[in-house]
């Protein structure tokens, strides 16, 4: 371990000469790798509020005039030359109470990237504020402190994100001026958390030591952790790829405001949810299931020759079609699922619990219908991750649920489509939002089926869409009774599985149903008798080595032991990437 | 023809700067006009505040993008205190022609006769008359559900809470801690009658990229944002212009100072800047060595720590 002199990385007195803020007009216009939204999240005294302080100061995002504002204020609380919270705690009573009670924006820009924060309070009781940060997010820096550890506060932090679709996971360890910047102490802390990720199927967990207060590792890398190699935090912000244009995917357009200036001219106005169209890309339009192409792409200035995810633009197209708000334009191969029934995952945001005989309004896109939700599957502890039974829904609790919508929705799993996968839930009464929704997938029933225009038999991929993972085989020895809870625990959070017991066929049969179960697409999960004959490979072979699970039960207990399956199934099924894939 | 002589008096760029690559200004634009077309399709009566700045010059060409080739589907207002810059007034009127956009504007007629005026009253109780009151009064004369309104969250602390859809009671009131939460880009229009929102479209654009995209789409201001020696007097750290209204104490002298205004109010509560910034690219050159924020110069909201949360609660923009 080093011993450097203990040396602030930079001064709080650091002159207008930052190496981070741009330095010329043209060196602000080519912010090369666009922009990044992220989260964080944190309460009073993990150092959350310092360390965007420390961000914008050091982006020169602080302007001087609200240093010294900070400087003069009644109610400065800090011991040091600035307190950087005050900075960024906005409102009257938080300044008042010391607390973030809800999110605040902020901004910076380095001559790379412009940032947007979204900074978020970090107890139980602002879940809601977190889920609300990370749905625009695509990193979440999860702020641990070096003498603490990984708290509740960092997991629920990580799980709220990684629910709503955060790509990139940062693990600051912070105040590690308190730790002597001991690389033990980081090694523990950032290993207990990669292990916490992993169980929830995170693949992108980037741990950096910092001191905020200090400036370590936050913008520069620090000469008083050389054991650290890695890029400092702003670094490795500005590194990550940009979701602009990253949407991969199949054709969505929901039409949102349609422009008829006059007779001769209609032109539907939206933003491009994933895909790319140009004039002549052949859409299929929805509820209608009526196909055309696009015959122009209209602008204020010049005409673009194309148009990618998260372009707002105005379409015409080749034939006059009964096209209005709330509708959608798709690829005609790769449609959405439509219909009315589908799982979802709620975040329950108001005082109010769930009604589960209410009818709600419900937003998706830019289409507006009714809603109920009379069945909760299960409630997820954001504490413990466990799923526990429910009737009810209160402020700040997750649930899974079924869906029912009075008119058809076009949706995607929001695993696979973050605009066309969520919606929100608001009181017809009160005219509140009430809950942020996630859908899973659909129900599988009639009216959760694939667009109508669908004449040819379904493929692998939309069975994929539709289940949310590929077929697999779980092979189970040791204790029969665990299988059956495996497959309860999975149905019930609607995976597509069914039990293959030992006494469901014959051992000559096991070949015809492993095939069959694995073309049509099911979780099975086989537990056969241990006479010997070892059958193990041969199933092995159908569904090839990445979708076969061996599992042994020794000396966990039951639950345990589900518990241990689930989290490799949901690892593989997380890192099973994009069915879109490839198949433009 | 008058029209293309005034844009060059409006418009002042060179070509030292190339925009080959303007991603985050293209994704703040995408989302903008996406705000500004889910309001106007959900709204029954929307308007756009107008307050003649460089974000309202921002916001009015994003709704010319946002419904081109149709007319922009609501009218604009201004509301006018009859305290602002002359420069102003000759401007926004130009400009709504030039955009064919309607124009509404509304003044508080009787606080006026009464004898409402900043120095008098003191800047608070002006700007709840002239201002607030005035905006007020003209939503509900108007009957408009949603006014577009082009505040920023990088401006003040307390706006960086501020939701893109910011609810309002039937009194026009702000109640920051008990806002709706705000998720996706899904926004919640629903409101009873008498109740509003107003809809920020550049809610997450800073000061630098206002002016990075006045540069690229090349935008006419006011040309009071350009640099020029102007007859003022200089009172402590403000530089107040010599206009109609302000009235200088016996010590002071006017004298030629070459400034700019770098945001936009009323005449004797906006003070300028030593600039010789006359261009944009100027501008966009002393705004990245800047290392004072743009609301400094606006003497209101200094009255009190967090006068500028008390005023947005009241119903203030």
């Amino acid at each position: 371990m080093s011993t450097a002199t203990p040396e602030p990385a930079d001064a709080l007195s650091a002159s207008a000469s930052s190496p981070t803020a741009p330095k010329s007009v043209a060196e602000a216009l080519t912010h090369t790798a666009g922009l990044l939204r992220f989260s964080t999240a944190g309460s009073v005294d993990d150092g959350k509020s310092t360390l965007i302080g420390r961000l914008l100061y050091d982006s020169q995002s602080v302007f001087e005039d609200q240093l010294a504002s900070v400087r003069s204020s009644k109610i400065n609380r800090a011991s040091g030359p600035i307190d950087f919270s005050l900075l960024t705690d906005g409102l009257r009573a938080e300044r008042e109470q010391g607390i973030t009670i809800d999110v605040a924006y902020r901004y910076f820009s380095t001559p790379r990237r412009k940032f947007i924060i979204a900074d978020t309070p970090g107890h139980e009781q602002y879940t809601r504020n977190m889920a609300t940060g990370a749905s625009t997010a695509e990193a979440a820096v999860v702020l641990m402190d070096a003498t603490k550890g990984v708290l509740r506060q960092s997991r629920r932090h990580a799980f709220i994100a990684h629910l709503l679709g955060v790509q990139h996971i940062v693990a600051a360890v912070n105040k590690m001026d308190l730790v002597g910047f001991s690389q033990e102490v980081f090694d523990r802390i950032s290993g207990e958390f990669r292990e916490f990720a992993d169980q929830l199927g995170i693949r992108n967990v980037y741990a950096v030591p910092v001191s905020a207060l200090e400036g370590d590792n936050v913008v520069r890398r620090s000469k008083r952790m050389p054991w650290f190699e890695g890029p400092a935090l702003l670094e490795h912000l500005e590194s990550i790829p940009a979701s602009a244009g990253a949407v991969s995917g199949p054709l969505r357009f929901p039409v949102q405001y349609v422009i008829r200036p006059d007779a001769s001219f209609r032109g539907f106005a939206g933003q491009l949810a994933s895909g790319e169209l140009r004039p002549g890309t052949s859409v299929m339009a929805l509820p209608s299931g009526v196909k055309t192409k696009i015959q122009s792409i209209v602008a204020f200035e010049d005409e673009p020759e194309s148009a990618g995810p998260g372009n707002s633009i105005t379409i015409t197209l080749d034939d006059e079609i009964d096209l209005s708000r709330g509708d959608m334009l798709v690829a005609e191969e790769q449609a959405p699922f439509k219909g009315t029934e589908f799982h979802a995952t709620l975040v329950w945001m108001h005082s109010e619990p769930l009604d589960p005989h209410k009818i709600y309004v419900l937003k998706h896109t830019t289409r507006t219908v009714r809603a109920r939700f009379n069945q909760i599957r299960h409630r997820v502890d954001i504490n413990t991750l466990e799923h526990v039974p429910a009737t009810k829904l209160d402020l700040n609790e997750i649930a899974a649920v079924d869906v029912k919508t009075t008119l058809p929705l076009f949706f995607d799993p929001y695993r696979l489509n973050r605009t066309t996968g969520s919606f929100i839930v608001i009181d017809p009464l009160t005219n509140a939002t009430v809950a942020a929704g996630i859908i899973d997938g659909a129900i599988d029933s009639g009216s959760g089926s694939r667009s109508a225009a669908h004449r040819k038999h379904s493929t692998r991929e939309e069975r994929i869409l539709r289940f949310g993972h590929p077929a697999a085989a779980v092979w189970l020895k040791g204790r029969p009774h665990v299988a059956e809870l495996v497959e309860r625990r999975l149905f019930d959070e609607g995976w597509q599985v069914q039990l293959a017991g030992p006494n469901d066929f014959l051992s000559h049969e096991l070949v015809t149903v492993a095939k069959a179960f694995r073309l049509s697409g099911y979780i099975t999960v086989f537990c056969p008798l241990d006479d010997g004959t070892d059958q193990k490979q041969v199933v092995r072979a159908i569904f090839g080595p990445d979708s076969f699970f061996a599992v042994r039960i020794t000396d966990d207990t039951d639950e345990e032991a589900v518990e241990r399956i689930m989290n490799v199934l949901r690892k593989w099924r997380d890192t099973y990437s994009d069915p879109y894939k490839g198949k433009s | 023809m008058g029209i293309e002589l005034k844009m060059e008096l409006y418009t002042k760029t060179d070509d030292r700067v190339t925009s080959s690559q303007l991603d985050h200004l293209k994704m703040l634009e995408a989302e903008s006009i996406f705000i500004l077309r889910e309001a106007a399709a959900e709204f029954a009566h929307p308007v756009m505040l107008y307050s003649i700045g460089k974000d309202s010059s921002v916001m009015l060409r994003l709704a010319q993008k946002a419904f081109y080739p149709g007319k922009i589907p609501f009218p604009l207002l201004h509301v006018d205190t009859s305290y602002k810059f002359p420069e102003m007034i000759e401007f926004r009127d130009w400009y709504a022609k030039h955009v064919g956009a309607e124009l509404i504007v509304h003044k508080n007629q009787k606080a006026l006769d009464d004898g409402a005026n900043p120095y008098t009253l003191g800047t608070q109780k002006c700007c709840g008359l002239l201002k607030t009151r005035s905006l007020l009064d003209a939503l509900a004369e108007g009957g408009f559900d949603a006014a577009f309104g082009g505040a920023r969250r990088d401006e003040e602390k307390s706006r960086a809470k501020e939701r893109v859809y910011s609810f309002r009671d039937s009194l026009g009131q702000w109640d920051p801690k008990n806002q709706r939460p705000e998720l996706w880009s899904l926004y919640n229009s629903r409101h009873h009658k008498g109740e509003s929102i107003r809809v920020f479209p550049l809610s997450n654009w800073t000061e630098l990229d206002v002016w990075l995209y006045i540069h690229s789409e090349n935008i006419p201001i006011v040309p009071l944002y350009f640099a020029k020696e102007r007859e003022a007097i200089v009172r402590g750290e403000q530089i107040l212009l010599l206009q109609t209204g302000v009235r200088p104490l016996p010590s002071e002298k006017p004298q030629m100072v070459k400034c700019r205004m770098r945001s936009l109010g009323c005449v004797p509560c906006t003070g300028g800047i030593r600039s010789d910034a006359d261009t944009v690219p100027k501008i966009i050159d002393e705004m990245i060595s800047f290392r004072r924020s743009e609301r400094e110069n606006r003497v209101i909201d200094h009255d009190e720590e967090g006068s500028m949360e008390i005023k947005k609660r009241e119903g203030y923009f």
